[in-house]
């Protein structure tokens, strides 16, 4: 395990490498910093969404769950379609960079913690009935967001379209700094949890037996799925195009065949490198290779919709 | 020793269990016994701490059900819950190993490894040892959560319904087991039992439950008789002794 996992970093550093290095024209003065930024993006995106799709595969014990069907990302594109609405394009456009990363990560957030504090109070904490109302109110915010985008300026939402995809093309250093203060301590405490973790995936009551309090260790993971999706989002837009995002689902799934183990020491890091392959790689593709200007998020789709249906139809256990 | 006193549960506005008290002493097995909704499995839910308790006062030793921590319970009481489906895909070992997590939360030393061998070879696991648990037998994955409840060397060991769905090689196959540990290493066992003959031929106490409450306890000669069956279990079985023990006439 330990030699897959040396293999998968090597990989990454060479996808590094080639993204950086590869059809370099003109100053490195200016060309470094500039993909230097998108890179690091990229790995934070890369590693925070990973890690999150994995602590949540865990909490629901189910593998073909990622965070977005809680309705992060559409949470995040009603607030900008709001916003396009009330201020305008340009009233938009001129807003703080910071100030919309610190509403975005707040209001993921918050959500995601409201839909949890509701069901732990009301229903008995049931992690499948919050997913479910999850799913069910990702439907409502978009339904809104279609509703209100119909309404506006064909211009502005030209605006809108365009910065609903994730897009690891415009990243502020300022905003990759912010991101990354969030990011970073999410990703310590989800490694510090990676023993309890390995316990609550054998199911709540042998957990419990085990002295594992499954009701805590899932709270605190879902702040941890929370503060991560929230985080990643704000910085580079959602990763899917509207329906679930594909992107943990497909680097779970290869790093279960990777790395075939339970045991989140492994799957932890194995998840972050191998979504950071896939970012990495995909992007030097996309952007060098083929010099397209297609969002990769929209290829990750494509195949991710394809793996899904695998998943779901190889699928031997229920 | 497990005390209970004045325990009673509600689930939806239904009483399932009323006012219970009960001391199981320590040392051999305790059978819980009785019709099908009598909160046999709630009232070892209970104990388990698998279910909050709200009313009524659970002590095992000096812990407090409810008022002591997770971990420290881990270290007296193991539990078997009655689903043993585990999504994530192990092997028979690493599911034995977690049997040592309360004891060294994640990093185990050459005394674990060594007492989870000597778990695997006490219930006969070390030839499917590094098979993974979907490709083993009902009877062997049960043996699997056992041996991983004693490598977890609590005092108390709690079971629900573990019998379910094992022929009978399985079944008594594991409660000899179970006897074997209440014997041999002085454990406090208390299962929930479906069967009254394997109650009979395994226990060295009865807890007969009816409605929530308790029917009758003592040794299963003593309890086990056709006035049990009659007004517990509502069926005119009858009972005939063999070699002194009683059986039920199914």
């Amino acid at each position: 395990m330990a030699k897959r996992l040396i293999l998968l970093s090597a990989l990454l550093l060479v996808a590094c490498a080639i993204y950086i290095g590869l059809g370099a024209e003109g100053a490195w003065r200016f060309l470094l910093p500039y993909r230097a930024t998108k890179l690091a993006s990229m790995l934070l995106v890369g590693i925070g969404l990973s890690v999150a799709t994995v602590l949540f595969q865990t909490i629901t014990a189910n593998r073909i769950l990622t965070p977005s069907v809680m309705g992060f990302d559409a949470l995040y594109v009603m607030v900008l379609t709001v916003l396009v609405h009330v201020l305008g394009g340009v009233g938009y456009a001129s807003l703080p960079a910071a100030l919309l990363f610190a509403m975005n990560v707040a209001g993921m957030t918050v959500l995601g913690m409201l839909l949890f504090g509701l069901l732990q109070k009301g229903a008995r904490g049931d992690i499948m009935r919050l997913v479910l109302t999850g799913l069910i109110l990702g439907i409502l915010l978009r339904s809104v967001t279609e509703f209100l985008q119909r309404m506006i300026d064909p211009a502005e939402f030209q605006m809108v379209q365009s910065v609903s995809f994730a897009r690891f093309t415009q990243v502020e250093p300022s905003l990759l700094a912010l991101s990354a203060l969030v990011t970073l301590p999410a990703l310590a405490l989800a490694w510090g949890m990676r023993n309890r973790l390995d316990v609550l995936g054998l199911g709540d009551a042998t957990a419990t037996g085990l002295g594992e309090n499954p009701k805590s260790g899932q709270a605190q993971a879902l702040v941890l799925i929370c503060i991560l999706v929230a985080a990643s989002t704000a910085l580079v837009g959602p990763m899917s195009g509207g329906g679930g995002s594909f992107f943990g689902l497909i680097v779970t799934a290869l790093a279960h065949v990777i790395t075939p183990s339970e045991r989140h020491r492994i799957l932890l890091p194995s998840a972050a490198l191998t979504g950071c392959i896939i970012l990495v790689g995909g992007q030097t593709v996309m952007e060098r290779l083929l010099d397209l200007t297609t969002p990769l998020t929209v290829v990750i789709e494509l195949i991710g919709g394809i793996l899904f249906l695998v998943l779901l139809v190889k699928r031997k256990r229920a | 020793m497990i005390r209970l006193s004045g325990v009673s549960h509600f689930i939806g506005g239904a009483q399932i269990l009323h006012d219970i008290s009960l001391d199981l002493p320590k040392g051999g097995i305790t059978a819980l016994i009785g019709p099908n909704g009598a909160g046999k499995s709630t009232l070892l839910s209970l104990i388990a701490r698998l279910t909050p308790l709200k009313q009524g006062e659970i002590t095992v030793d000096t812990l407090k059900i409810g008022g002591c921590s997770d971990r420290d319970l881990a270290r007296v009481l193991a539990i078997m819950a009655q689903s043993t489906h585990v999504s994530a895909r192990l092997r028979v070992r690493e599911l034995v190993g977690f049997g040592r997590y309360p004891w060294h939360r994640g990093r185990p030393g050459p005394a674990d490894h060594a007492l989870i061998e000597a778990a695997l070879e006490r219930f006969g696991l070390l030839p499917i040892a590094d098979r993974f648990l979907d490709e083993i037998s009902g009877g062997q994955r049960q043996r699997a959560f056992v041996a991983m409840a004693f490598a977890q060397d609590t005092d108390y060991l709690l079971l629900d319904e573990p019998l379910n769905n094992l022929d009978i090689a399985g079944a008594r196959g594991l409660m000899r087991l179970l006897r074997d540990m209440a014997d041999r290493d002085d454990k406090t066992i208390l299962i929930v039992l479906h069967d009254i003959n394997y109650a009979a031929a395994f226990a060295d106490r009865i807890v007969a439950l009816k409605n929530g409450r308790i029917a009758a306890t003592g040794a299963p000669d003593q309890v086990i008789s056709d006035t049990l069956l009659r007004d517990v279990f509502d069926t005119d079985a009858k009972i005939s002794r063999i070699d002194g023990r009683p059986f039920v006439m199914v």
